[in-house]
């Protein structure tokens, strides 16, 4: 009796005082109701709240069965899954810290967008000279991110490409005064003590590291990379007249960061948290299933001809399948009412955007609302999202 | 020969399993080193600069936060929610587990039935209901009006667990003991306790962690004065950028104890998380 008061009394309670207003004197029938399914903020709670459904759990299980499916032939399996399942031990809110610090926005401090610059970089080196544009606009105009020449340049003439708009901290301590020799200089055309734009004044120094081209009917004949004193001699020097290219891959700058936190992709990124704190979890239960295995079945599909893929695909997954809709149902139970990620990892100004139902609910009747009337609401429609894999849960733990 | 072609053939698997650790390991080791550092560091580059300069380690941070009375009092006051939380599940759970299973009374399956049905009741449901009970009762805010609903609310699984558990112990062990003369209290104590240890300890870890790493409940009904760890955290947590020489090393030491119970009772901690997972 008790406790069937315990189940139904807060159940009751709520769907009765979501009725009430604010303060819980009047009744206002569906009022509540309609309030939250007007506001902005509700309609991006359940938004949220279906991607987080639809991605969150297919995620780790599929992670969790991966993982649990690979360690099984590894020997220090055991030190892999403690690794793995030890984020189930710290608080949500800890994580939430964790991930807070590494999708700091500046790759130069945050974890992530650190190991991103670092694959970045390996694909798109950055150049030696973001930023710079030519001294004198008449003689090179811009081109793909690099520049080219407006004027043909002659062979036996040496070409002269002053560069400004630089750091002066970019340019290589290596890099000595420009000299003219060979094919032309590339120099910065700037110095501490004056001078004038476009000519090359004592104490500029040359440009190393400057891929230039020489252009003839729109091909590249020739390249050439400028030396410590930013002259360059072509491979194959062109004998006719020719344009000057300056490649973009000098000019290219750096990988400057995803906004991990930014309004489009914040649920994304904490969903990736949630990933590292359950995938231990859904490999301890899907390992545990995969022991129960015969494996007289593995091994008489392998013995058929069946390659590793196809016994995986065919064999393993279909006997695993009651476990992966276990795990799959426990984490859309506990996904929906995800609460503290969603405090945690978001700065102030992005909180909106990622909002979900569970921190609505404590928004609108303990965090700032103060509106019970409203909070019950939220609540009923929490209930309401969650009672259909509580059902599917029931039933199963009836039957075992 | 054999062995050598078998290592090669195994070799990404090993190296896909290492990259994934270490991608594991990453973020926890960054909050670590990050708690290790000082606030101006911290805010110059990311924490990995440190493994280079391992001088500009300080514990500074950790003083700091030991000199932040709300911290301190912070800490003690999850302690003292946790452990009497923790405490009393076990006891009334292991008590109702023990009438469910062996001590028949009208009704008995009933009430196993409504505690299996109030374990998937979302833990927001209660809040307001409770709420305005508590207010009414004088409980609202004070550590007890917290240990309490962490009581109520992990009691239905305490129970759920632990029936299921004695129930597997064989009945004649109970009926010798009964023929010794021993009565109800004394098989419960002397018979079905000890041998029951693994289920008691998994519950007993489980409801400590759960509890412990609790943010809604005590965001909810703790006042300033009782809130706990988790919450202190948090609300330092909304000047991220300014003090994360005060979160680091708080999110790092409450971090500490589940961690330290985690290495050392393992096996208990995983059955245990792998059966309260149904919360």
């Amino acid at each position: 009796m008790v406790l069937g008061v315990l189940v139904v009394w807060p159940i009751a309670f709520t769907v009765f005082r979501s009725l009430y207003n604010r303060s819980g004197d009047a009744f206002i029938g569906l009022g509540n109701y309609r309030t939250m399914f007007r506001a902005g903020s509700t309609r991006t709670a359940i938004r949220n709240n279906v991607v987080w459904v639809v991605f969150a759990p297919s995620i780790v299980t599929a992670l969790g069965l991966i993982y649990a499916v690979l360690t099984e032939r590894v020997r220090w399996s055991t030190a892999f899954r403690f690794v793995v399942f030890m984020p189930m031990a710290i608080s949500l809110l800890a994580a939430g810290v964790i991930f807070r610090l590494a999708y700091e926005g500046d790759p130069g401090r945050g974890l992530a967008n650190a190991l991103a610059r670092a694959a970045v970089d390996v694909v798109h080196r950055p150049g030696p000279y973001p930023g710079a544009r030519p001294a004198d606009d008449a003689v090179l105009g811009p081109d793909n991110g690099g520049f080219v020449s407006k004027v043909d340049f002659s062979p036996r003439q040496p070409a002269l490409v002053g560069l400004v708009g630089l750091r002066p901290a970019l340019v290589p301590k290596s890099a000595t005064a420009a000299t003219v020799s060979g094919d032309g200089v590339v120099w910065f055309d700037f110095s501490a003590s004056g001078g004038e734009r476009g000519r090359l004044d004592p104490g500029e120094k040359g440009l190393p590291g400057v891929r230039v081209e020489a252009i003839v009917d729109g091909r590249a004949v020739a390249g050439a990379t400028t030396r410590q004193d930013g002259s360059f001699a072509f491979d194959h020097p062109p004998s006719s007249p020719y344009r000057l290219r300056l490649s973009p891959s000098t000019f290219r700058s750096g990988f400057g960061g995803v906004g991990w936190l930014a309004p489009s992709l914040v649920t994304p990124s904490i969903i990736a948290a949630y990933v590292w704190i359950w995938a231990g979890f859904a490999m301890m239960v899907i390992a545990a299933g995969l022991a129960t295995i015969p494996r007289e079945l593995l091994e008489a599909a392998r013995v058929d001809g069946a390659n590793e893929w196809q016994v995986f695909r065919r064999v393993t997954v279909p006997l695993l399948s009651p476990v992966l809709i276990v795990v799959l149902v426990t984490l859309v139970i506990n996904v929906l009412k995800i609460f503290d990620l969603i405090l945690v990892v978001p700065p102030g100004s992005v909180q909106d955007d990622a909002n979900v139902v569970a921190v609505e609910m404590w928004n609108a009747s303990f965090g700032g609302g103060r509106d019970q009337g409203l909070g019950s609401a939220l609540a009923v429609l929490l209930f309401l999202l969650v009672l259909p894999a509580m059902v599917f849960q029931l039933r199963r733990m009836r039957s075992s | 020969m054999r062995r050598l072609v078998r290592l090669v053939a195994s070799a990404p698997v090993h190296l896909f399993l290492v990259a994934v650790g270490l991608l594991w390991l990453l973020p926890g080791v960054g909050l670590l080193v990050a708690s290790l550092r000082s606030a101006p560091d911290n805010a110059r580059n990311g924490w990995w600069n440190a493994l280079r300069h391992p001088h500009e380690l300080t514990w500074s941070g950790y003083s700091h936060l030991l000199h932040t009375p709300r911290m301190v009092h912070a800490f003690w006051n999850t302690v003292l929610i946790t452990v009497p939380a923790a405490l009393m599940v076990l006891a009334i759970g292991a008590l109702a587990g023990y009438a469910l299973a062996w001590i028949p009374f009208r009704g008995r399956d009933w009430v196993f039935l409504v505690a299996v049905a109030l374990l998937v009741v979302p833990l927001q449901v209660a809040l307001i209901p409770v709420a305005e009970l508590y207010g009414r009762l004088g409980l609202y805010g004070r550590i007890p009006g917290v240990v309490f609903f962490h009581v109520a609310f992990g009691l239905p699984f305490a129970t759920f667990l632990l029936r299921n558990y004695f129930a597997e112990i064989p009945g004649e062990l109970l009926e010798a003991a009964r023929m010794d003369g021993a009565g109800e209290l004394s098989i419960f104590l002397r018979v079905v306790l000890p041998l029951s240890i693994p289920a008691l300890a998994s519950l007993l870890i489980f409801q400590f962690v759960w509890v412990w790493n609790d943010l809604l409940v005590g965001l909810v009904f703790a006042s300033p004065e009782a809130a706990p760890l988790t919450v202190a955290i948090r609300e330092q947590t909304r000047q991220f950028g300014s003090n994360i020489d005060v979160i680091a090393p708080g999110a790092f030491v409450s971090m500490v104890v589940p961690l330290v119970v985690f290495f050392a009772f393992q096996r208990y901690f995983v059955q245990g998380l792998l059966a309260g997972s149904v919360k």
